[in-house]
């Protein structure tokens, strides 16, 4: 690699919004970098083997690591992430600035909101569990906290609608591109999916924690919160698909196959991401069986965008691997750029994705859900959407995304590669370990290799699934010491690349377009482009089918005063 | 063309592709309903609301955390899911009791979870929980906590003991 030793200022001359991005990307994985440490911690005590008192003098509980574990990697890093890159994605496709001063106040307002959470998590003041589910109540810092969080997300849903509608404005007529349609229709979906975290946070749980009200409604602030709950995993998978629709394509040396049909998926996401947090109740007393069942219909329809983004992804893959001169049904698989750390981590991520969804499908079956609900089936299961395709996705991105925009290599390429697959490897050891427990009837947040020794032996009947989960631990601690050397080396690294040298936005063109051949934009894009519309419709949707339960709810509140059991 | 006819190609695979998915969703649905009906399992339903301030006091259903038998075989069971324990610890009853669990906490949420059934139901404060279970096998049942409660979470554990007789 070459080196040039040129002042780093000017690189953000051209496009003063990488800096913001990049600042976004660097603080969501800090925090991640601290919540993974509790990672193999926690899934050793699923192996019976109890490592807590190492951490005794700094960390007081397996809670409260757990707490750690959630917020940082599922809450922060997640959202960071993805304010950060699909910022600086959708101003570079639609050839826009960002409102600035704008896109700054969202960084320090969840700097803010980070720090006020940080602190009550560190001092064990705040050991709720990253679902606080009341009446535990924590610090007010960590609902202020939380509630700056979310406030900096929509600042980001505001900056992403506001670029798309100047850019229609410019653009009259014209189909908005494909990477800016996928990335708006993302915080079009958060924006609606949010208002749950917003109304729990700011009229229960804050002034629940100041002492201003006595007592909250524990059901209610449930609903409130898997309100968001559910749509916030298409928050963090969208953005994933965003790069398996619009960049990864080209990574892999071909061309998306249908523009339409990604934009299809989109909209799918955008209506039927939240009308779904009931599945996520099905164990709830108080919530009735019709509704619930409304909601299983409709969680079953959102997977249908998501069997969709398989065809197109693994179609155009295929593609890529056969113009490579890949032969046979499978032959065009070895073709595939096996070598570029960023492209296996998004293959991998999306291989992943597969047994997610399978499972995923087993959670919103209504009445299998009893047999795994709140067993270590559960986060067996979302590891692999969250933990791998998103995250794995994630660092995909970031491996080409942060030497384009700061000019400096990635740091170890083979070590990148390699961490990329321990951490699949590592997952998939702790996904079936988990899966296979939960169905064994081990609970989920708990710590059972401290138990009483009354209750010895109670889930020695797990003890060969057990293994598996002592072989993830080992294996995802080497995978997550590799991905950060290799982040943090990346990012300070003094070696600069020449300006032939930087990477390009890899952005995929699509083989068939939103135009046809005459150069009129098909129907069907004319019709999807009305993103106000299609977000009028979620919004109805969503209050069809939550406000005959929550008017109820709220009509006839039981508020429970709160208690710190930690 | 051979794009056009590439594309032709995909396309008719895409249909395929995704009306068998939409089949695949329906064949589920179709055997989710199959499943709510009959089968041993119960959707946990709310008997009523109770104030979680006042529910251990004189008077309240679960004042006297209990099994009472209330019919042939058949028993309801009043559960208070405590930090940290089941009340009461033990549940006896006989094979083939069909049981009827009404659970509720005076403090945080709780998990009432019986290992090796489809009972699992999220005891919340303010809700009186109710589920139904037929035991037809004898045996020792735990029933878990499985929802976090405080720091002795891992040790809230319960039995019913169903007795052969
Ligand atoms: C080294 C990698 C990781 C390991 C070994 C790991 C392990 C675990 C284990 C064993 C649990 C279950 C704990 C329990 O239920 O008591 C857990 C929970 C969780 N993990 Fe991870 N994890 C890792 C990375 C991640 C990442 C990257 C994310 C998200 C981006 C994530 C998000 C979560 C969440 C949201 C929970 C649930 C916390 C709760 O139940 O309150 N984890 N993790
Ligand atoms: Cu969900
Ligand atoms: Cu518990």
């Amino acid at each position: 690699m070459a080196v040039r030793t040129a002042p780093a200022d000017n690189i953000y001359a051209t496009h003063p919004e990488k800096k913001v991005a990049l600042y976004f990307m660097v603080l969501g994985f800090i925090a991640l970098s601290i919540g993974v440490i509790f990672g193999p911690f926690q899934i050793f005590n699923y192996a019976g083997i109890d490592l807590y008192p190492a951490l005794e003098p700094l960390f007081k509980s397996y809670y409260q690591g757990l707490t750690l574990h959630g917020v940082l990697n599922a809450i922060v890093f997640t959202q960071l992430f993805i304010q950060g890159s699909l910022l600086y994605l959708q101003a570079r496709d639609s050839n826009l600035r960002p409102q600035m001063p704008v896109a700054w106040a969202a960084w320090w307002i969840a700097l803010i909101g980070l720090a006020l959470a940080a602190w009550p998590l560190l001092t064990n003041d705040a050991t709720v569990l990253y679902t606080f589910y009341p009446p535990l109540q924590g610090h007010w810092a960590f609902y202020v906290g939380a509630a700056l969080i979310i406030v900096s997300s929509l600042v980001s849903v505001y900056l992403s609608v506001e670029m798309w509608v100047r850019w229609k404005r410019q653009n009259p007529g014209k189909p908005t591109p494909l990477v800016t349609f996928m990335i708006t229709a993302t915080w079009m979906m958060w924006g609606l999916a949010a208002m749950g975290l917003v109304v729990e946070t700011v009229f229960f749980l804050i002034p629940w924690s100041l002492g201003l009200i006595k007592g909250v409604d524990p059901l209610i602030a449930r609903s409130l919160f898997w309100w968001s709950g559910h749509p916030i995993v298409y928050f963090w998978l969208l953005p994933a698909y965003v790069s398996w629709y619009g960049l990864l394509p080209k990574q892999a040396g071909g061309k998306l196959v249908s523009d339409s049909l990604a934009r299809m998926a989109f909209l799918g996401f955008l209506a039927f991401s939240t009308p779904v947090g009931f599945h996520h109740q099905f164990a709830d007393p108080g919530i009735s069986a019709f509704w619930k069942g409304v909601h299983t219909v409709l969680t079953m329809m959102v997977a249908v965008p998501s069997l969709m983004t398989a065809f197109t992804i693994a179609a155009s893959l295929e593609l890529a691997g056969r113009s490579k001169g890949g032969k046979g049904a499978l032959g065009w698989i070895r073709k595939l750029p096996w070598n570029n750390p960023s492209v296996v981590a998004q293959l991998l991520g999306a291989i992943a994705f597969i047994f997610g969804g399978a499972g995923g499908i087993v959670n919103a079956s209504f009445t299998l859900d009893y047999v795994v609900h709140n067993t270590t089936w559960i986060p067996g299961h979302f590891h692999l959407p969250v933990a791998t395709a998103s995250t794995l996705t994630f660092f995909g991105i970031a491996f080409w995304l942060i030497p384009h925009i700061t000019h400096k290599p990635l740091a170890a390429p083979r070590t990148a590669l390699a961490g990329v697959w321990w951490w699949f490897t590592g997952m998939m050891f702790m996904a079936f370990g988990m899966h296979m427990m939960g169905l064994q009837g081990v609970p989920r947040r708990a710590h059972i290799s401290a138990m009483n020794a009354a209750h010895d032996g109670i889930y020695a009947s797990s003890a060969f699934y057990m293994v598996f989960n002592a072989v993830a631990g080992v294996l995802l601690t080497v995978a997550a010491t590799m991905l950060f050397y290799v982040l943090f080396a990346t990012l300070l690294s003094r070696r600069r690349l020449t300006p032939d040298q930087v990477p390009e936005i890899p952005f995929a063109e699509a083989i068939a377009g939103p135009v046809d051949k005459d150069g009129n934009v098909k129907s069907g894009i004319k019709v999807m482009d009305r993103l106000f519309f299609w977000w009028g419709f979620a919004v109805v949707l969503v209050l069809i089918v939550y406000m005959p339960t929550l008017v109820q709810l709220f009509m006839h509140m039981v508020p429970a005063p709160g208690m710190r059991l930690w | 063309m051979d794009n056009e006819k590439m594309i032709h190609a995909i396309e008719r695979y895409e249909r395929s592709w995704l009306l068998f998915a939409l089949v695949m969703i329906v064949v589920f649905l179709i055997f989710i309903g199959y499943t709510l009906t009959g089968f041993a399992f119960y959707v946990p339903s709310a008997a009523e609301r109770i104030d979680p301030t006042k529910v251990r006091a004189e008077g309240s259903l679960f004042a006297n955390p209990r099994v009472e038998k209330t019919g042939d075989n058949v028993y309801t069971a009043y559960v208070l899911a405590q930090a940290f324990t089941f009340l009461p610890g033990e549940i006896r009853v006989p094979k083939g009791a069909r049981v009827v669990f009404l659970v509720t906490s005076p403090d945080v949420q709780h998990g009432f979870y019986i290992r090796g059934t489809n009972v699992n139901v999220q005891v919340i404060p303010g809700e009186v929980g109710k589920v139904e279970h037929t035991f037809n096998e004898p045996g020792e049942y735990l029933v878990i906590c499985n929802e976090y409660c405080g720091l002795g979470h891992q040790d809230m554990i319960g039995k019913v003991i169903v007795e052969d007789n």
